[in-house]
């Protein structure tokens, strides 16, 4: 009995006529919740960069130091050249492992469009055990070190706020929008 | 040891002196029960197998009281599948189409955090007319509203062996009812400036979790949920509030929410990029495929069952995130026939939908299949078609039927390659 209760109770909830919208009469234009956020508490939080390099901070990087950093900070999850370590693979290599599963291994070389996004996720979740702790200029130095293992770019390139956005990653002309849509055609 | 030979030779009344002994000094824990001391004073004990097996006739003694928190009884123990990244609802114990929060799947990009909600803040600001802060307090005096949808990650395919669950094939879906504000609401509030088209959405987790989506889906039906089954949510599933997109693959629908920001183009973050994209035919990479197509799947019976010979009735969910499943077919014959199975009311909008077909096993070897139509007219495809226009053979949205090869003995195990 009390299951009975419980679907007409959902019934009335899911239907969208029935929907908690502005278009209820007695909505006011705004309900005043919350306050107002200041620009320093977004600053300290909008850590995002977007591929036409909004958000990327001051500084610069360059491979050798990055091949250093990369080594202390990455190699032992990702393995000393960027393949071969316990988590996956960040440069283009040779695996006959991969092909066992029947999949290509995703690397920066094969199968990232953008650059910007290496700084955005370097510096927003790696290492793994410690998100956070790099700074700009680590992050910077790390990302030229892993562009220029993936043949991407020459070991004299430094990658800035202003060079990163138009680095053209291999993998970018590869990548085409959601094409499905429903209906009968399997896509 | 004594004592407890003489008692298990005797009477119901024995059994319950040895109950109430086993009770306080127990080994194996099977519950935990509320027993009653000399003192009549109530108290908390482990109530151990041994136990558990002596109490036959449950209508001579009062059983536990009243409590506190509910307990699931200790004969049932269904239990998710976890790996490092992941945990899987066991679909195969379960039964209509929701999900217990405590067995809703998990996939998470670096653990659960422990957020304590007086500490916790969402952001909502970018292309906005009024950047906004909004505790967890704040959210809860908007007006609410209750949804009842599924959440299931894109990459909920596991096949090519014939030992495989349901929990295992695709447990990465579950259900709930989640109560919380309409995101909306919340674009009313702050006022959404022209041209704003996508918005990020940032988790608060050691991923700091971040997608790009776009804002109609914002104006549409997405929500920012606090509850989930009458509770609030659970720290697995976003603890104190997540983005909810029903109908979109789950990692959208991003947990332990902290951030939005609205802005004129996607953000490409690493999850939308280097993650979840599919290869699809001609060596392209489909990106931004959020939706869920339909699916469905036989849960009983299905491996590891056994079955006898007689009345099956063959029980399964079905689910799509275009809008509403409008039949779901079962063929009992490898394919060759279909026949219309019964789906179980309300059938709800992008949500599970549980499905029944009764069915006389001859005994005969067979192989029994599910597939879903939703009202877009999809039919959920064989592995064979998906091969062929994805040109791999798993990935994300990989959605095929699942068969179930039922033998002469009784046992059932997965087809893998079923109905190809």
């Amino acid at each position: 009995m009390s299951v009975v209760i419980g679907c007409a109770l959902v019934i009335t909830a899911c239907s969208p006529d029935r929907d908690n919208g502005p278009e209820d009469s007695g909505w006011p234009e705004q309900f005043g919740f919350g306050r107002a956020a200041s620009p320093e508490e977004i600053a300290a939080w909008d850590i995002d960069v977007r591929p036409d390099g909004q958000g990327l901070p001051e500084g610069s990087g360059n491979v050798a130091a990055g091949g250093v950093l990369y080594r202390s900070q990455c190699a032992r999850c990702h393995g000393a050249s960027g393949w071969g370590g316990p988590y996956m693979a960040l440069v283009e290599h040779v695996d006959t492992s991969a092909v066992q599963n029947d999949r290509t291994e995703k690397t920066i070389g094969s199968y990232w469009p953008y650059a910007t996004t290496l700084y955005d996720y370097i510096h927003r979740a790696m290492p793994y055990d410690s998100a956070g702790s790099l700074s700009p200029a680590e992050v910077y130095h790390i990302t030229a070190w892993l562009l220029y293992a993936n043949h991407i770019i020459d070991s004299t390139t430094v990658v800035t706020a202003e060079t990163l956005p138009r680095i053209a990653m291999p993998a970018q002309p590869l990548f085409v929008p959601d094409d499905r849509s429903g209906g009968p055609e399997v896509r | 040891m004594k004592s407890t030979k003489t008692d298990s030779n005797s009477s119901t009344s024995s059994a319950y002196k040895i109950k109430r002994r086993t009770l306080l000094g127990g080994a194996a824990t099977a519950a935990v029960v509320l027993v009653q001391t000399a003192f009549g004073k109530m108290m908390q004990a482990a109530l151990p197998e041994s136990a558990v097996k002596l109490i036959t006739d449950p209508t001579h003694k009062p059983g536990t009281p009243p409590g506190a928190v509910g307990t699931r009884s200790p004969f049932e123990k269904p239990v998710k599948k976890a790996s490092d990244i992941s945990s899987r609802t066991p679909l195969q114990h379960l039964y209509g189409m929701l999900t217990p929060s405590d067995l809703h799947f998990e996939r998470n990009h670096a653990g659960v955090p422990l957020i304590d909600p007086e500490d916790h803040k969402f952001l909502l600001h970018g292309m906005v007319e009024k950047p906004m802060a909004f505790t967890l307090a704040d959210l809860k005096r908007f007006p609410s509203v209750s949804r009842i949808c599924f959440i299931e990650c894109s990459g909920n395919y596991r096949g090519g062996r014939e030992d495989l669950s349901p929990q295992e094939i695709c447990g990465l879906t579950s259900q709930s009812e989640w109560t919380g504000v309409m995101l909306s609401t919340l674009f009313r509030e702050i006022g959404v400036k022209p041209g704003a088209t996508w918005f990020l959405a940032e988790g608060s987790d050691a991923a700091v979790m971040t997608r790009s989506l776009p804002v109609a889906k914002g104006w549409d039906d997405a929500m920012i949920v606090y509850a989930q089954n009458g509770e609030a949510i659970r720290p697995e599933q976003g603890y104190p509030f997540r983005l909810l997109l029903p109908g979109w693959e789950g990692n959208t629908s991003v947990k332990w929410l902290r951030r939005i920001e609205l802005s004129d183009q996607p953000f490409m973050t690493r999850e939308e990029t280097s993650k979840y994209t599919e290869p699809v035919a001609g060596g392209k990479i489909r990106q931004f495929s959020f939706v869920m197509d339909a699916r469905s799947i036989i849960t009983f019976p299905a491996y590891p069952a056994h079955v006898e010979k007689g009345w099956i009735e063959i029980r399964g969910l079905a689910w799509t995130g275009r809008g509403k499943i409008v039949s779901v077919e079962v063929s009992t014959d490898g394919g060759k026939h279909w026949q219309q199975a019964k789906l179980q009311e309300p059938v709800l909008d992008k949500a599970h939908v549980y499905f029944r077909y009764l069915w006389l096993w001859q005994g005969e070897e067979t192989v029994i299949i599910s597939r879903a139509v939703d009202e877009t007219g999809y039919i959920q495809p064989f592995l064979k078609q998906l091969k062929e226009v994805r040109g791999t053979s798993g990935g994300y949205h990989f959605n095929p039927v699942t068969g179930w090869n039922i033998r002469r003995d009784g046992s059932v195990f997965l087809q893998p390659d079923s109905g190809a």
